[in-house]
């Protein structure tokens, strides 16, 4: 009897803690969004899209970090989709097994990689080559310390994830579609090209998702490269300041001025926000792909 | 016919390409950081605290930062863990295929995929609620909420590997629920959950958004749960954000020392993993 | 009864490993042509391998080594200065399991047609009815041809993998087990369309099942274990078997 009362005591508490970490999400935005809606009360909605940004006084405009972030992670997306269904087309379908052992976990060390380290390589190595190479080429200044910086780092850092998830889907479409295919005397080419990626292609919208809501993201390599101003930029070789750059560098005066604490917790609501639906999305997606491989 | 083989050798070559520009990014992130940081990497680095003066170029190491990293991400995921495997367990074990499974794993999933400074941002806005300050056990317990999803996933993957006859095995015996969760699943997947704990601390310590708010710095090794805490991401930061290039070389030579670590638990888990899995009954 | 008919494929010595296994041991045979040859022999005999040697097909799993000739109209397959792909046009497949690709029924016939580099629209088109029409599956779609082909029914889509086969005009059609997948109607229709095919085709069809060798069959070959037992014409073989294993196995007591 005591087993039992062990067994069902145990349950219960490990339903417990089963229930709170699944909803540790739901409380953060709670305790976010608290904090953060009381900007709401005392600025319209109109002034916080504003471009203006200057919390000594008073103004609140988020538009800068919106675009600011929007610009490098599209510039990230634009630069590392391609490459990464590529590399992943060429590990599942190419790739001899020998090959995409070794090759599978290098491209997983890359997300292993701490975010300040590609921050401090970014700054080492990505900035003086946009400064003093890409920027002449195409005849702009520019300190390096750019969007484009930012995108640049931010593509390397969303490639393992892209790859690896666009990488299970494509091996996961089954051998007799593909088999029919070459029957016909398809190249390999061909069929990966009508078959595979046809079939794999929610997969890759998913990959995708959770790329761009990693890059979304991303805090630290992003705000050591990307030069950290609020303005909207202009052009690639512009800085710019993204969302996760803002409240971490405004940890220090956020409490001495009236508001800007609201305000930072209210963007750190709208970056769950965002995140979270991506990700909702991208993981309902891949559930969908693997209940109709069942 | 050879329009078709110019189609394939072309995109065979755009194939390659990607792939080595990827393989080429990583190595290019390794050496650079590695070769840059070399002169200042040193031992009286990895073993002493700044000194006075240390931030303006003078003696000392970044000690304070090592330690304080080992002890509040340590911590953290030994907190993690305390609160992960029982929930891994409750979902394999108990909650199965159920719909409330898939709900809590799904919401796991995305909290994987919270950018660390929301949950920095989270840990802060607590403690100022509860009238704490930066310190120790303030970072220690925002990184094992950060931990924890991870860990609950791969934890969750391996004990799914546990195969049923083994565990229908342990109940034919008559044991309940908890004694084949602990004694059968959680001895076979001990090589996975070994490397869950090990991939979790490797995210922990390379991460700095969930500290900068809620450990705090200091120059000094903490001795309470109440002192503020230096980490290895943090050190590189500040030292990075200095007018002075020997101060400069420092932060790299922690960026690092904190690659080396996380890469070497990242390539340890995964050899760990494969040896010790020769003993796992199939 | 029938004249002995030149073999259009012949194998020398075919054998084929998976890895360390050893599944076609030294095959050496011939299929005659525009005639119906069955490979008949008991489950996991390398039937299968056999004939998805004949278009290499086989090489494209993981680990597969192929060695010994096979010819096709007297040219050697492995022929470096042949290439694979028009071997697998001449040599149409038919899969157990029926395989729509994910497009409509439409592009599914012309999907072969279309990757060997045809794209008049007109002549498209006319393959498509032409084969759907072999297939005997035109009237039942003609009116829906742009719908996604995986809504058709099984049986239906077995008779439009056979459509999309013969749009790439094969002169020989592999058939791995066509009917183990449908239910006996759809067995059926598939049956007469083979041999209503031969006139035009060789058709090499895998069975396990033996009632289906003897319905279809002008020519038979035995497998078993992966060795080439016996083979000859139907009559000879279900009749007066010159092996004993081929007689145990005609006369049901293995299977």
């Amino acid at each position: 009897m005591e087993r039992r009362l062990k067994d069902a005591l145990a349950s219960k508490l490990m339903l417990i803690a089963t229930v709170l970490s699944s909803l540790t999400v739901f409380f953060i935005a709670l305790a976010l969004f608290q904090k953060g809606s009381f900007i709401l009360t005392t600025r319209p909605l109109s002034h916080l899209f504003s471009s203006s940004w200057q919390p000594s006084k008073s103004q609140f405009g988020f538009y800068p970090f919106i675009i600011g972030t929007l610009w490098v992670t599209g510039l990230a997306m634009v630069l590392a989709i391609p490459v990464s269904l590529l590399c992943a087309i060429y590990l599942a379908e190419y790739a001899s097994k020998s090959v995409r052992d070794i090759l599978k976990p290098l491209v997983d060390l890359l997300s292993g990689i701490p975010s300040v380290v590609y921050g401090v390589w970014g700054v080492l190595v990505i900035v003086p080559i946009i400064r003093d190479y890409v920027a002449p080429a195409v005849g702009a200044t520019t300190t390096g310390y750019s969007i484009l910086a930012g995108g640049v780092l931010l593509a390397i850092m969303v490639f393992p994830i892209v790859i690896s998830v666009s990488e299970e889907v494509f091996r996961s479409v089954p051998y007799e579609v593909q088999e029919a295919s070459f029957a016909l005397g398809a190249t390999r080419w061909q069929t990966v090209k009508h078959v595979v990626i046809r079939k794999g292609l929610p997969g890759i919208i998913a990959a995708v998702i959770l790329g761009f809501s990693r890059a979304f993201g991303e805090t630290m390599a992003v705000l050591m490269v990307v030069g950290n101003v609020a303005r909207a930029p202009s052009t690639v070789f512009d800085p710019g300041y993204t969302l996760p750059a803002l409240i971490a560098n405004s940890y220090g005066e956020m409490m001495s001025i009236p508001l800007y604490d609201s305000a930072l917790l209210l963007a750190a609501f709208i970056l769950l926000l965002v995140v979270f639906s991506f990700n909702v999305a991208a993981r309902i997606i891949l559930m969908r792909i693997e209940r109709r491989m069942r | 016919m050879d329009k078709r083989k110019l189609e394939e050798a072309f995109f065979k070559a755009l194939m390659l390409a990607s792939t080595l520009i990827v393989l080429g990014s990583l190595l290019a992130v390794i050496v650079a950081v590695v070769v840059r940081s070399a002169p200042a990497l040193s031992l009286s680095m990895l073993t002493q605290t700044p000194k006075g003066g240390y931030y303006l170029g003078k003696e000392g190491g970044i000690l304070n930062a090592i330690a304080g990293s080992l002890y509040l991400v340590g911590g953290a995921t030994v907190l993690a863990f305390a609160i992960s495997l029982p929930v891994a367990l409750y979902l394999e074990e108990y909650a199965g295929r159920s719909r409330f499974a898939a709900y809590a794993r799904l919401f796991l999933d995305v909290s994987w995929g919270v950018p660390s400074i929301v949950y920095g941002v989270f840990g802060f806005t607590i403690m100022l609620y509860l009238g704490l300050k930066a310190s120790l056990i303030g970072g220690l317990v925002t990184v094992a909420l950060f931990e924890i999803p991870i860990m609950v996933r791969v934890m969750d993957e391996v004990l799914r590997m546990v195969p049923l006859e083994l565990r229908e095995a342990s109940y034919a015996l008559g044991s309940t629920r908890l004694e084949t969760a602990i004694n059968v699943m959680v001895k076979q997947a001990l090589p996975g959950i070994l490397t869950a704990l090990l991939l979790a601390f490797g995210r922990g310590i390379g991460d700095a958004a969930s500290v900068l708010f809620t450990a705090g710095y200091s120059d000094y090794i903490p001795t309470s749960f109440s002192d503020p805490a230096a980490t290895l991401p943090l050190a590189v930061l500040f030292q990075l954000g200095t007018p002075f290039p020997e101060v400069q070389m420092r932060a790299y030579a922690s960026a690092a020392v904190l690659m080396i670590i996380v890469l070497s638990l990242s390539m340890g888990s995964r050899f760990l993993s494969r040896r010790l899995t020769r003993y796992v009954v199939r | 009864m029938k004249e002995a008919v030149e073999p259009i494929i012949n194998t020398e010595g075919l054998n084929v490993f998976y890895g360390e296994q050893h599944v076609l041991k030294d095959v050496t045979v011939g299929i005659p042509e525009k005639r119906i040859t069955a490979i008949i022999g008991p489950s996991g005999c390398g039937k299968s391998t056999f004939l998805k040697s004949l278009n290499r097909l086989i090489e494209l799993t993981d680990g597969v080594k192929v060695s010994g000739k096979i010819y096709f109209h007297g040219l050697d397959v492995f022929d470096g200065k042949i290439d694979v792909m028009y071997i697998r046009k001449k040599m149409g497949f038919l899969a157990q399991k029926p395989c729509p690709l994910p497009m409509s029924i439409y592009d599914n016939v012309t999907y072969g047609p279309r990757i060997h580099g045809l794209d008049d629209k007109k002549e498209l088109a006319g393959i498509v009815e032409s084969c759907l029409q072999s297939a005997s599956l035109w009237d039942e779609v003609k009116d829906r041809l742009k719908t996604p082909a995986s809504r058709l029914s099984v049986g239906q889509q077995q008779r439009l993998c056979l459509a999309r086969a013969l749009a790439v005009a094969p002169e020989v059609l592999l058939c791995d087990e066509p009917t183990s997948a449908l239910d006996p109607i759809s067995a059926q229709r598939i049956e007469e369309l083979l041999i209503n095919l031969k006139k035009n085709y060789t058709v090499v069809i895998v069975t396990h099942v033996l009632r289906q060798a003897m319905r279809l069959a002008d020519h038979v070959v035995f497998l078993y274990l992966g060795k080439l037992i016996e083979h000859g014409s139907a009559e000879k073989v279900f009749r007066n078997p010159e092996n004993t294993v081929t007689q145990a196995y005609v006369k049901g007591v293995f299977s």
